[in-house]
C-alpha cells in the first residue's frame, strides 16, 4: 500500500471518474455529490504525502517504478520532490474546490462535465509526478483533451474559437517539445547504447552547448505557451473568458503551472550549459519583465472583468519565470511559492468572477458597482483575494514576489528595479477594479437583489483564504520544503556557484537580553 | 509581571479586536451595515423601504456597548502593557530588549556582494528601545483617546463594527512596525496600517471621492514601497541581513566594503529608504494623497493621518539615523525635500477654505520640519516634535471634527463663523492647539518646534538658508491656523439658520479626549526643555536624556558636544516667537479686525492665489503625466497592441493556415484532381467511339450479330 502511495494519489480522480460513468445521466445530483466526494477523497488521500515527505533527503522520494514499454524504453516512474510536493497538493486542492464551485453553474451534460473534469485532475497530477518522459509527455498531451471539451462545451459564446485556439497552440508547441525529447531519447542511445525516457538516465548525458540550445529553444516553446510567456500569451485571455468558472479555476492556477515546472524540472537540469548561456538567460529575463510590466498595463485598461484577471495572471507569471531565471536559490524557491500563491490567490479571483457571472451573466466591469452594499461577505472575500494577489505582507503573495525580487536582485539589480514596478502596477490595477465592482453607489437596478455568498461558495473560499494567511504568517515549512530540490538544481546548473568562502558576512548579533 | 517578556503581545490584542469585529461585528451590532447607496435614478422598493427593519434601530446606541467597550479597551490593554514594558525598561542598563517569537522568513542561501555567504531570512521579532518605546506610547495612547472620541463621533454612524474592526486592525499594523525588530517585519506593519489607511479613507465607499481618495492613497504609497523594497533588498546585499541590530553594528564597525562609501550603494540604501519615507510621510513628490485622505471620517484624520501612520516615515529615518549619519548627501537630500515640503504646503494651507485640509496641509508642513531635523542629524529632536506633534495635531482635527459634528457634516470654513459660544470646550481646546502649533513660548510646540529650528541654525549639517525657510513656515503655520480659529469661531455666523439651530457642543465621551489632548499641547513639551534655560531642572529634559542618546552615535557625551553660544540662542528664540505673533497678528488683521481687507487681497494677488487655491496644479500635473498619460493611455495603447499585433500574429496565423488552407482546396479540387479527372476525360472521350457499341442490351447484340451475320452472308453471296 505505502509503496504505491502516489499511484494512488494519481489514480483516485480516474477511478472516481470511470465509477462516475456508470450513474446514468438522469440522476444530476447524484453524479455532483459523487464527483465532490471524489474531488475532496483526491484531497484527503494526498494529505498524508506531507506527513510521509522527508525534507531532508535529497532527490526523488516515494519513488514507484514498472516497465510500460519495454520495446521504447518507456516507465511508469513517479515519484516526488519539494517542488512536485507542493504542486500535487495544489492540484488536489485546487481540483476539488474547483468542483465544488461546479455545483450550481453546470446545469447540462452534468455527467460528461464531471467526467472530463476527473480526467483532467489525472491527467495534471501525471505531469507533476511522472519521472519518465514519454510517461510525462502522455500525461501533458491528456491534460489538453478534456480541457478542450470544458472550454468548447460548456463555455461561453465565443467557445468554439477559444476552444480550437487553445487546443492548437499548445499543441503545436508540444510537437516541437516532442522532437526535443526524442532528441535527447536519440542521443541517449548513442551515448549510452540503449534507449530510455527516464529523468535520472537523461540527465547523465553529456551535450554540446551547441545541441543544448537547440533543445532548450524546443522545450521553450513547449512551456512558454503554456506558461504563457510573452509573446505566446494570447490564446489566455480567450480561453479564460470563455472557460466556465471552475475551467479557469483549473487553468489559471494549475494547466499553467505544468509550464513553469518544465522548466525547473526538465530545461534547468536537463540542458544547464544552456541554461546559463547568457544569451538566453537575457532573452528569458527580458520577456518575464515584458510579461510582468505589459500584462499588468494592459490589465489596468480592460472593460472584461474575467479578461484582467487573465491578464493579471500574464503579470504574476512573468515573476515566477524571471525567479527561475535568476538561477539562485531564492529565485527559484521564489519562484515555485508563487507559483502555489498564484494558484491560490488567482483562483479565488476565477472563483469571484464566476459567483457575479452566475447571479448577472455579463462580465461587463461597468455592469457593476457598488456590490459591497448587497454582498458584504463577497466584498470581503473579494477584497482578502485582491491584497492577496497585490502582495501584501501576512498574505502569500508578498512572500514570493519579495523572495523572487531578492533572487532577482542577486543576479541583477536592473531586473529587480523594473520587476519592482509590476508591484505598483498590480495594486493600481487591482484596486481599481475593486473600485469599479464593488465601491461607490448601486448604478445598475439589477444588482439590487444580488443574493449575497451562500455556504456553500463561502466554503469553496475558506480554505483558500486559510492557505493565503498560512503561507503569509507563516512560510518557513515551504523554504525548508524546497531547500534540497532548488539547492540540488542551482547546483547542476551552477557548480560553481557555492564555491565562494563561506564566511557570514556579519557575525550574527547574540539576542540583546 | 514581566511586561518586557510579554512586548510581542502588545500588538495582538487590537488584532484581536479587529478579528472579532470583522467576523462577528455583524451580530454585535444591531444597527448593522451601512445603508444601500443608490445613485439617483435607480430605485426600487428595497433602496426605499428596507423590508428587514435593520435600519428601524437607529438611535439604539445603548445596544453597541459591546463594542464600545471591547475595541478602545483592547488599545487600553496594550497601552497599560506598553506603560510597563517601558517602565521596565528604563531600569535596563542597556535600554534595549529584543524578543524574537520565530523565523518568519526563512529563506534560502544568497552571496552578499562581498561573496560572503548569508541567508534571505527575517525574525517575527520585536525591539523595545527608547526610539521605539516613544512610538508604542504615541500609538496607544493617542490612539486609544482617539478610539474613545470615535464612540460619540461614529454613533449615528451605520457600519460602526466595520469602523473599529479596521481602527483595531491599524492599531495592530502600526505597532508591528514600530515594534519590529528588522526591516521586512517593519514593512509588514508599513503596508498594513496603508492597507488600513485605503480602507479607512474609503469608509463611506459609496461616494466616489472618498473610493478614489483611498485608491490615490494607496497607489501613491505603493511608489514608495517600491523604493523600500529596494532598499531592503540592497540591504540584504551588502550586510547579509535586515535586522536592525544586525545592519547597525556592521554600519557602526564599519563592516561594509570600502567602495561603498560615499555617494555609493550606502547612499542609495538611504535614499530609496527616504522614497519610502516620502510616500508613507506625504513628503514631496508623494505628499498629494494625503489632503485627498482627507474623505475618511475624521478620527481616522486624527489617528492616522495627522499622529501616528505618517509619522512612520520620520521613524523609519530615525531608526536608520546610522546609516543617514554614514551618508551626509542623503541627509542633506533628507533636509531639503523636508524644507521644501513644509513650505510648499504651508503656502496651499493659506488659502484653503476646507477645515479638514487646512489641517492635512498642516500635518504636511509639520512632517517637512521633522524631516528638516533628521536631516540635520537631530534625530531626537524629530522624534520630540513627532510626539509633541501627536496631542496638538490630533485635538486640531478632532476639534475640527466635532466643529463639523455640531455643523452636521459642513467643512466649509467659509459657512461657518461665531460658533465660539456656542461650542465652547471645543473652541477653547482648539485655541489651545492652535497655540500649541504657532510655537508659543509654554505649550508643547513651542519646545519643539524651536529646538527643530535652534538645530538646523546651529548643526554643522544646517544650514542659513534651511532655517530661513523654516522661520518663513512658521509664521505661515500660525497665519493659516489662526485664520481657520478666526473663520470658524470669530465673526458673524455665517451657517444657514437651520444649521445653526442644531448647533450643540458634543457629548462627553467627544469633548473629555479633546481636554485630555488640550492638557498633552500644554504639558507635553515640558519633558524637552532647552538646555538654554539653565533656571529649570533637568529632570525637565527627560526626553533628551532618554532618546538622544540612543539615536546618537557614541552616547550622551556626543550629544551634548554643541558649542551653545547663549545671546545667539536667546535672539533666535525670540525671532521665532516674534514670527509666530507675526502671523496671528496678520490673521487677526484679515479675517477679524478687517475682514473686507482679505478680498481685497486676493484680488491683488491675482494668478498667486488662483494658482494656491490650486495647490500649486501638482495634482493636474500627475494626473496628465502619470495616470492619464503613462497609465490609462499607455494601458490602452498597449491593450490594442496585444489585441491587433501579438493576438492579430496568432489570428494571423490562423487566417494563414486558412487560406493555405482554400488554396490547397482549389489546388487539390482543380490541378491535383483536375488531373486524374483530365485522365479520366481523356479516356473517356477515346472510348466514346468504343462505348456506343456497347450498350449491354443482349437484343442490341443479336441485332448486331444479326445484321453482321446478314452483312458477311450478303457480301458472301454477291461475291
Amino acid at each position: 500500500m505505502s509503496e504505491h502511495w502516489l499511484s494512488i494519489v494519481l489514480f483516485t480522480p480516474l477511478a472516481g471518474m470511470l465509477i462516475l460513468l456508470l450513474i446514468p445521466s438522469r440522476r444530476a445530483d447524484l453524479i455532483r455529490v459523487w464527483a465532490n466526494l471524489v474531488g475532496f477523497a483526491g484531497f484527503f488521500v494526498a494529505l498524508p504525502l506531507l506527513w510521509r515527505f522527508d525534507k531532508s533527503a535529497s532527490g526523488f522520494q516515494m519513488v514507484e517504478r514498472h516497465e510500460w514499454i519495454p520495446s521504447l524504453g518507456a516507465r511508469y516512474i513517479v515519484g516526488i520532490d519539494g517542488i512536485s510536493l507542493l504542486l500535487v497538493m495544489l492540484t488536489t486542492l485546487i481540483g476539488a474546490v474547483a468542483i465544488l464551485s461546479s455545483w450550481s453553474a453546470i446545469q447540462e451534460k452534468v455527467k460528461q462535465y464531471y467526467a472530463m473534469f476527473l480526467l483532467q485532475q489525472t491527467g495534471m497530477l501525471g505531469v507533476f509526478l511522472a519521472l519518465d518522459f514519454f510517461l510525462f509527455f502522455v500525461f501533458w498531451e491528456v491534460t489538453l483533451v478534456p480541457m478542450y471539451f470544458i472550454i468548447g462545451v460548456w463555455g461561453g459564446p465565443r467557445k468554439l474559437y477559444a476552444a480550437i485556439k487553445f487546443f492548437l497552440y499548445t499543441l503545436a508547441g508540444s510537437v516541437l517539445m516532442l522532437l526535443g525529447i526524442l532528441t535527447l531519447y536519440f542521443q541517449h542511445f548513442q551515448q549510452f547504447g540503449f534507449y530510455t525516457f527516464e529523468i535520472a538516465e537523461l540527465m547523465k548525458l553529456d551535450l554540446p552547448l551547441g545541441l543544448q540550445r537547440w533543445v532548450f529553444w524546443a522545450f521553450f516553446i513547449g512551456f512558454a505557451i503554456k506558461v504563457p510567456m510573452f509573446p505566446f500569451h494570447t490564446w489566455l485571455p480567450d480561453a479564460h473568458v470563455e472557460a466556465p468558472t471552475a475551467g479557469s479555476v483549473i487553468l489559471a492556477s494549475i494547466l499553467l503551472k505544468m509550464g513553469t515546472y518544465g522548466f525547473i524540472r526538465f530545461s534547468l537540469p536537463l540542458l544547464p550549459r544552456a541554461s546559463m548561456d547568457p544569451a538566453i538567460v537575457q532573452a528569458l529575463v527580458i520577456l518575464s519583465l515584458i510579461a510582468i510590466i505589459y500584462g499588468a498595463l494592459v490589465s489596468l485598461m480592460q472593460q472584461d472583468w474575467k479578461k484582467l484577471v487573465a491578464y493579471s495572471s500574464v503579470s504574476h507569471l512573468g515573476f515566477c519565470t524571471l525567479g527561475i531565471f535568476a538561477l539562485n536559490p531564492n529565485g527559484l524557491a521564489g519562484s515555485v511559492i508563487q507559483q502555489i500563491n498564484h494558484g491560490i490567490s488567482t483562483g479565488m479571483l476565477f472563483l469571484i468572477v464566476g459567483i457575479a457571472y452566475e447571479r448577472r451573466h455579463t462580465r461587463e466591469i461597468a455592469e457593476y458597482g457598488g456590490l459591497a452594499h448587497v454582498m458584504p461577505r463577497y466584498a470581503t472575500v473579494f477584497a482578502i483575494a485582491m491584497l492577496s494577489s497585490a502582495g501584501l505582507p501576512l498574505l502569500n503573495g508578498f512572500i514570493g514576489e519579495f523572495t523572487i525580487l531578492q533572487g532577482a536582485f542577486e543576479a541583477n539589480r536592473i531586473w529587480a528595479a523594473f520587476a519592482a514596478t509590476g508591484v505598483i502596477l498590480g495594486a493600481a490595477y487591482l484596486l481599481w477594479l475593486y473600485q469599479r465592482t464593488m465601491l461607490g453607489q448601486i448604478t445598475n437596478p439589477k444588482n439590487l437583489h444580488l443574493p449575497d455568498l451562500n455556504l456553500r461558495e463561502l466554503a469553496v473560499f475558506l480554505p483558500l483564504i486559510a492557505w493565503a494567511i498560512w503561507i503569509g504568517v507563516y512560510p518557513k515549512p515551504y523554504f525548508e520544503v524546497l531547500e534540497k530540490p532548488v539547492i540540488e538544481i542551482v547546483q547542476r546548473v551552477r557548480p560553481d556557484y557555492f564555491q565562494h568562502t563561506p564566511v557570514l558576512a556579519s557575525a550574527p548579533l547574540e539576542v540583546l537580553r | 509581571m514581566n511586561f518586557l517578556e510579554l512586548v510581542w503581545l502588545i500588538p495582538l490584542f487590537p488584532l484581536a479586536g479587529a478579528v472579532l469585529m470583522l467576523l462577528l461585528g455583524r451580530w454585535l451590532d444591531p444597527q448593522g451595515p451601512s445603508e444601500v447607496a443608490v445613485a439617483p435614478g435607480v430605485t426600487t422598493q428595497a433602496a426605499t423601504q428596507p423590508p428587514d427593519g435593520r435600519h428601524g434601530t437607529r438611535h439604539a446606541r445603548g445596544s453597541r456597548v459591546s463594542i464600545s467597550l471591547l475595541c478602545p479597551g483592547t488599545v487600553l490593554i496594550s497601552l497599560i502593557f506598553s506603560i510597563g514594558a517601558v517602565a521596565q525598561l528604563a531600569s535596563l542598563p542597556e535600554r534595549s530588549y529584543q524578543v524574537i517569537k520565530f523565523t518568519w522568513v526563512a529563506g534560502l542561501p544568497f552571496f552578499t556582494q562581498s561573496g560572503a555567504q548569508a541567508r534571505f531570512a527575517a525574525d517575527w521579532g520585536f525591539l523595545l528601545d527608547p526610539l521605539s518605546s516613544v512610538m508604542v506610547l504615541v500609538v496607544t495612547g493617542v490612539g486609544f483617546l482617539i478610539h474613545v472620541y470615535s464612540i460619540g463621533y461614529m454613533g449615528h454612524e451605520g457600519g460602526y463594527y466595520r469602523f473599529f474592526g479596521y481602527m483595531n486592525l491599524f492599531v495592530f499594523f502600526m505597532l508591528m512596525l514600530v515594534l519590529a525588530n528588522n526591516y521586512l517585519l517593519m514593512f509588514v506593519g508599513w503596508e498594513g496600517v496603508g492597507l488600513c489607511s485605503y480602507l479607512l479613507i474609503g469608509f463611506y465607499f459609496h461616494r466616489k471621492s472618498a473610493a478614489d481618495a483611498g485608491k490615490k492613497a494607496f497607489v501613491v504609497n505603493r511608489i514608495g514601497d517600491a523604493g523600500f523594497i529596494m532598499g531592503m533588498l540592497l540591504m540584504f546585499s551588502v550586510f547579509g541581513s535586515v535586522r536592525f541590530a544586525d545592519v547597525n553594528a556592521a554600519l557602526a564597525g564599519g563592516r561594509f566594503p570600502a567602495e561603498t562609501a560615499g555617494l555609493g550603494v550606502l547612499t542609495a540604501i538611504a535614499l530609496l529608504l527616504f522614497l519610502g519615507a516620502t510616500g508613507k510621510s506625504a513628503q514631496f513628490p508623494l505628499y498629494t494623497w494625503l489632503p485627498d485622505a482627507m474623505e475618511g471620517p475624521t478620527p481616522v484624520s486624527a489617528l492616522i493621518h495627522a499622529a501616528t501612520m505618517v509619522t512612520a516615515g520620520v521613524y523609519m529615518v530615525a531608526r536608520s539615523h546610522l546609516l543617514f549619519r554614514l551618508t551626509p548627501e542623503a541627509s542633506a537630500i533628507v533636509a531639503a525635500i523636508g524644507a521644501f515640503t513644509a513650505i510648499l504646503s504651508a503656502s496651499i494651507a493659506l488659502v484653503q477654505n476646507d477645515i479638514k485640509r487646512v489641517l492635512a496641509y498642516s500635518t504636511v508642513s509639520q512632517l517637512g520640519y521633522m524631516f528638516m531635523a533628521c536631516g540635520v542629524g537631530a534625530y531626537w529632536v524629530a522624534i520630540f516634535h513627532l510626539y509633541t506633534h501627536a496631542f496638538f495635531k490630533a485635538l486640531l482635527f478632532l476639534g475640527s471634527g466635532s466643529v463639523i459634528h455640531a455643523l452636521g457634516g459642513e467643512q466649509d470654513m467659509r459657512r461657518m463663523g461665531g460658533l465660539k459660544d456656542k461650542i465652547p470646550i471645543t473652541y477653547w481646546t482648539m485655541v489651545i492647539g492652535a497655540l500649541a502649533i504657532s510655537g508659543i513660548p509654554g505649550l508643547a510646540g513651542f519646545f519643539s518646534k524651536d529646538e527643530i529650528l535652534w538645530q538646523i541654525y546651529s548643526s554643522p549639517q544646517g544650514s542659513r538658508f534651511v532655517y530661513g525657510v523654516a522661520l518663513l513656515t512658521a509664521g505661515m503655520t500660525a497665519f493659516y491656523m489662526w485664520r481657520l480659529i478666526y473663520m470658524t469661531f470669530h465673526g458673524a455666523p455665517r451657517a444657514d439658520r437651520h444649521t445653526l439651530a442644531h448647533v450643540h457642543e458634543s457629548p462627553p465621551v467627544m469633548t473629555v479626549p479633546l481636554v485630555v489632548l488640550a492638557a498633552g499641547s500644554v504639558l507635553a513639551g515640558w519633558i524637552g526643555v532647552p538646555r538654554l534655560w539653565a533656571f529649570v531642572p533637568d529632570s525637565f529634559r527627560l526626553f533628551e536624556h532618554w532618546l538622544a542618546p540612543a539615536v546618537s552615535l557614541a552616547g550622551p557625551a556626543h550629544a551634548a558636544e554643541h558649542p551653545h553660544d547663549a545671546a545667539t540662542e536667546w535672539l533666535l528664540m525670540a525671532i521665532s516667537v516674534g514670527i509666530a505673533l507675526a502671523g496671528i497678528a496678520v490673521a487677526r488683521h484679515f479675517y477679524v479686525t478687517r475682514p473686507e481687507r482679505a478680498a481685497a487681497l486676493r484680488q491683488a494677488a491675482g494668478p498667486l492665489y488662483t494658482t494656491l487655491v490650486n495647490k500649486w496644479y501638482v495634482d493636474e500635473i500627475y494626473d496628465f503625466l502619470f495616470v492619464n498619460g503613462l497609465g490609462k493611455s499607455g494601458g490602452s495603447a498597449l491593450a490594442r497592441f496585444d489585441n491587433r499585433i501579438v493576438d492579430g500574429g496568432v489570428n494571423g496565423a490562423g487566417w494563414i493556415t486558412r487560406l493555405a488552407s482554400v488554396l490547397s482546396i482549389w489546388w487539390d479540387t482543380w490541378i491535383v484532381d483536375g488531373a486524374v479527372r483530365l485522365t479520366s476525360f481523356l479516356v473517356k472521350a477515346a472510348s466514346f467511339p468504343v462505348r456506343i457499341l456497347h450498350t449491354g442490351s443482349v437484343q442490341a447484340y443479336a441485332l448486331v450479330i444479326v445484321l453482321g451475320a446478314a452483312v458477311v452472308f450478303a457480301w458472301y453471296l454477291m461475291r
